[in-house]
């Protein structure tokens, strides 16, 4: 590993691993968290993504590897020396200070000078909009506010990398949304490298510089956000981020770049994205709902489907259909609201030439999210 | 929606069982009151003729002033020791895991299954054999082994019930264990803390049993003269004393409340 790579590294992890009374929480594993990125950890719950969190934290120790923060060896060295900020899902405010004492905090344990104290809580305080809140209890904010004293408490002490614990997962949809945003616009302008854990697919799509997805306390995928949806790496990835349609299909061989497959008794020719395909024979074909289009049901090479309900949702529909070429039976499609179809319509799906992935069928047994 | 004649029964059914508990509860008590106020001079129920006068009678005897110092002292001293060790034992508890934890943790509760006499038994004995005097200290070392395991169990509740997130967080804002503890932890356990102290003091000033054993003419506790003076007198003298003695608890556990909120330091809330 040359010293140019490891410069570029904000967090490096090298081999991490960790273990609960024999229980395996995370696989060794392998990260370079660039300088300024802001780096999802994405997957469902026990999948290690809060055990890694808490690894760079020093919440926890390894059992074996080494973890680098800013080209040190930080392995050993206990949280309070990491120099990292930490926002937690309850925010973690402490109850019995005000919110100025709150982020205070972390400047009273470096000693810095009242003077400097002052002026830098009134300058946090200021980049998340409480200014007039010093004075409160935590217990006297909403949730987005106390959320915003979090992060604050975190910035103020100027860490070198910053950890996010599943943040928004307390507030409601509007308020989170609009945190998202604002948490991205401060990330950004200050360059602050951020470590986000969460197990909402769309949170990581819309914030982060790059994803890796986890699942069994290994990550399974690293990549940036439109990898990881246009281009996933196996069929967990594909069916823990966005939407999925997986068919049963029977893979013939590779001709000049295509796959020949045949998918409900129809051949369907697809160039695909994968540089490794698995052995011809019976596969699970992976296709977005939007790379899906609906047709009539004798249009030549569709894959015949029955519509078994049809959901509204606003400026769209969701249509359900039955489809025995399909990986149990259902397969999904949105369409636009006014073109939603009623229940027991036969319709017709074609399938995309380009863009869908084939996955080997035992992948699917076990990995399906 | 309206209720069926069913409801309306087990409604009031509810009721009177609550009175009945309450008034099971307090009869004690009320009688006690009572029989304070009774002129006579032997004490019976109900009063023909009513007197302050059993009360005049507990001010003035000595055994019962030196008795109420001797106690308080007692259960002053005893209850902090007891809350510093306890609460000590009960970080360790929660926090660490080491070898012998359980044997450790059942010995420090074993006084909940030993008889309060068998215990100021063993440390008379035990005090007479080490050529301990018999002063007030043996009194609070006694009182110490009574009340620590109420005192370990209130402090291990609060913190396994508390919140660890704010410990890392202050830990992650660069707070050394040390200051971790004094600035989060300790501040933030404080009615859990008062809790403990709190139980301890009051089981101390009631306890009796153990004291009987390990006290002296010079070193009795409340209790112990309240104890002696019904083997001598029958008058309502003690009646006068427990109503003065309830309404003290009373007086403490509301100046508690004043401060800490009684609903959390008895974690009922």
């Amino acid at each position: 590993m040359s010293s140019e790579t490891r410069n570029d590294a904000a967090v490096q992890i090298d081999g991490v691993s960790k273990s609960f009374s024999g229980t395996v929480a995370l696989e060794p594993i392998w990260l370079k968290i660039r300088r300024g990125e802001f780096l999802t950890l994405l997957g469902p719950s026990g999948c290690g993504k809060t055990t890694l969190l808490n690894l760079i934290a020093g919440f926890l120790e390894a059992d074996e590897g080494e973890l680098f923060i800013d080209r040190e060896l930080v392995t050993q060295v206990p949280p309070h020396q990491r120099e990292i900020g930490i926002v937690f899902q309850n925010y973690a405010l402490f109850p019995h200070m005000t919110v100025a004492q709150n982020v205070a905090y972390g400047l009273r344990t470096r000693r810095v000078s009242k003077a400097e104290t002052a002026e830098r809580v009134a300058e946090a305080l200021a980049l998340v909009k409480l200014q007039d809140f010093a004075d409160r209890r935590p217990r006297q904010l909403s949730g987005g506010q106390q959320q915003r004293v979090a992060l604050a408490r975190a910035l103020v002490i100027r860490p070198r990398v910053l950890l996010l614990d599943e943040p928004f997962s307390a507030l409601d949809r509007n308020l989170r949304t609009a945190m998202q945003v604002e948490l991205r616009e401060i990330q950004t302008r200050l360059g602050l490298t951020t470590v986000f854990v969460t197990h909402d697919q769309n949170e990581a799509l819309s914030m982060s510089d790059r994803i890796a997805v986890m699942s069994q306390g290994r990550v399974r995928q690293i990549g940036a956000p439109d990898d990881i949806y246009d281009r996933p790496a196996n069929l967990f990835v594909s069916t823990f981020v966005g939407d999925a349609n997986l068919f049963d299909a029977t893979l013939q061989g590779v001709q000049g770049g295509a796959a020949e497959l045949i998918v409900g008794g129809a051949p369907l020719p697809v160039e695909t994205y994968q540089e490794d395909l698995p052995e011809p024979g019976p596969v699970t074909l992976f296709v977005r709902p939007e790379q899906c289009r609906l047709t009539g049901a004798e249009e030549q090479g569709a894959v015949p489907a029955i519509v078994a309900l049809s959901v509204y949702q606003g400026s769209y529909a969701e249509l359900h259909l039955d489809c025995a070429a399909a990986r149990g039976g259902r397969i999904m499609l949105r369409v636009p609201a006014a073109k939603a179809l009623p229940a027991g319509i036969p319709v017709g799906i074609a399938l995309p030439r380009t863009g869908p992935a084939i996955y080997a069928v035992e992948d699917a047994d076990k990995e399906v999210a | 929606m309206r209720k069926s004649l069913l409801d309306h029964l087990l409604d009031w059914a509810g009721r009177i069982v609550l009175i009945a508990i309450l008034a099971f509860v307090l009869l004690p008590f009320v009688v006690v009151a009572i029989a304070s106020f009774n002129d006579g001079a032997i004490l019976s129920f109900p009063p023909r003729e009513w007197s302050w006068r059993w009360y005049a009678n507990a001010f003035q005897y000595r055994d019962f002033g030196a008795g109420l110092t001797n106690s308080l002292k007692i259960a002053v001293f005893g209850a902090t020791i007891a809350l510093i060790a306890g609460a000590g034992f009960a970080y360790v508890l929660d926090r660490y895991e080491f070898r012998f934890k359980n044997t450790l943790n059942g010995i420090l509760m074993s006084p909940l299954i030993i008889p309060n006499f068998t215990i100021g038994l063993g440390l008379l004995i035990l005090s007479a054999a080490a050529s301990l005097p018999r002063n007030l200290w043996l009194v609070v070392a006694t009182h110490v082994v009574i009340v620590m395991p109420f005192v370990v169990r209130s402090v291990y509740v609060s913190l396994q019930n508390f919140e660890r997130r704010f410990e890392q967080a202050a830990e992650s804002l660069g707070g050394s264990p040390w200051h971790v503890l004094r600035t989060i932890t300790l501040p933030l356990l404080a009615p859990g803390l008062a809790s403990g102290g709190l139980f301890a003091a009051i089981l101390s000033f009631n306890e009796f049993t153990a004291s009987l054993f390990v006290v002296n003419q010079s070193t009795q506790t409340l209790p112990v003269a309240m104890y002696n003076y019904v083997r001598e007198y029958a008058d309502p003298t003690l009646a006068a004393v427990s109503v003065i003695y309830v309404l003290a608890v009373a007086v403490i556990l509301l100046i508690v409340h004043k401060f800490f909120r009684l609903e959390k330091v008895l974690n009922v809330e």
